[in-house]
């Protein structure tokens, strides 16, 4: 269902929407031999029933999408860990928060391919709301370098005096494929 | 291209009201929402929301605004997109995908025009508003 794990980082993001977030974190991490994401809330998280409900396939409750009851993000993730030999892992706590982590290993045949995460920023940035956002982007390559960037929606919003129109977004993904560009060598 | 700063970011974003001013274009917005849904996202409602933000930034259309929503209930016609501009009624669209997005933005946005086979029927969007 999903092409691109970037797909999977939104449905995780438009979780925690869902759930209420107010503030809200992703990363996305890249070494040698591992892929690394994680996306991190404020908002109702999950207590143990809720929990289980998100790790069952047919566990969206139907009210959602009237049209099917199957949830794609947490079983789609676990899945891919299944099929990889990665790891899913998920704190949430009741009126807290909830953090998920996802660690697949790179080179894997099965592993999806990133997708295209400039456009998952954009997604992310200008998804309508009063939530802050911000972004890790980290690779550590084989030899010890490090390429990374940190956005923040706060700043983000401020130097473009909103995020409404097209005309900021365009310049937004300007932006955002200046950061990206070192790490597509 | 090396990494932006803020601070130029800023300044892009300073000479480019000047430069919209100049062009004045009116002030009739343009709105579309675009559902990003999880199936909507899987039959390309990504593809089609860069194809509008990205043309409506490079043929400068100023005033478009578009906005991403959750699931709009129609998994069936994903993804689907609305589209609310003066002059036109407002117009919801299924299986939008990056080529039928570009459709709309040729026919319905600058040429006042729908784009017949996409046009999906209000009742269905007002039952499942409810
Ligand atoms: N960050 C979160 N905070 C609180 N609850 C969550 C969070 N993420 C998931 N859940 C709960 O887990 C359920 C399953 O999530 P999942 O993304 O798999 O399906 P869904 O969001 O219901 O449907 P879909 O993602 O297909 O639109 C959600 O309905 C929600 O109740
Ligand atoms: S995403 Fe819910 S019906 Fe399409
Ligand atoms: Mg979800």
């Amino acid at each position: 269902m999903h092409a691109a794990l970037s797909d999977v980082v939104f449905d995780l993001f438009q979780n925690s929407i869902e759930a209420g977030a107010m503030n809200i974190g992703v990363s996305f991490w890249e070494t040698a031999d591992e892929i690394h994401f994680s996306v991190t809330d404020d908002g109702r998280g999950m207590d143990f029933e809720g929990l289980k409900r998100a790790e069952d396939p047919f566990g969206s409750d139907g009210t959602k999408h009237p049209g099917r009851r199957v949830g794609l993000g947490i079983p789609f993730l676990r899945q891919t860990a299944e099929q990889t030999g990665g790891r899913v892992e998920i704190d949430s706590v009741p009126g807290k928060g909830t953090r998920i982590e996802a660690v697949f290993p790179a080179a894997h045949l099965d592993l999806p391919p990133e997708g295209n995460l400039v456009l998952l920023w954009l997604q992310c940035l200008t998804f309508g709301g009063d939530y802050q956002l911000k972004i890790h982007r980290m690779c550590r390559e084989s030899d010890g370098r490090v390429e990374e960037y940190r956005i923040d929606k706060a700043e983000i919003s401020e130097a473009l005096g909103g995020l409404e129109d097209t005309n900021t977004v365009g310049l937004l993904r300007e932006f955002l494929e200046s950061m990206e560009e070192p790490f597509n060598k | 291209m090396a990494k932006m700063t803020l601070e130029t970011l800023r300044k892009l974003r300073e000479e480019q009201k000047e430069v919209i001013e100049r062009r004045d274009s009116g002030d009739k917005s343009i709105h579309i929402i675009v559902g990003m849904g999880t199936c909507g996202i899987a039959a390309g409602a990504k593809e089609a929301l860069n194809v509008f933000l990205g043309e409506a930034y490079t043929r400068k259309m100023d005033n478009v605004v578009v906005k991403q929503t959750g699931c709009m209930g129609l998994c069936y016609a994903e993804p689907t997109v609305e589209v609310k501009m003066e002059g036109m009624p407002d117009t919801l669209y299924g299986n939008v995908d990056a080529a039928v997005a570009r459709k709309i933005v040729n026919l319905h946005l600058l040429g006042g025009k729908l784009v017949n086979d996409h046009v999906f029927d209000y009742p269905a969007r007002d039952i499942n508003k409810e």
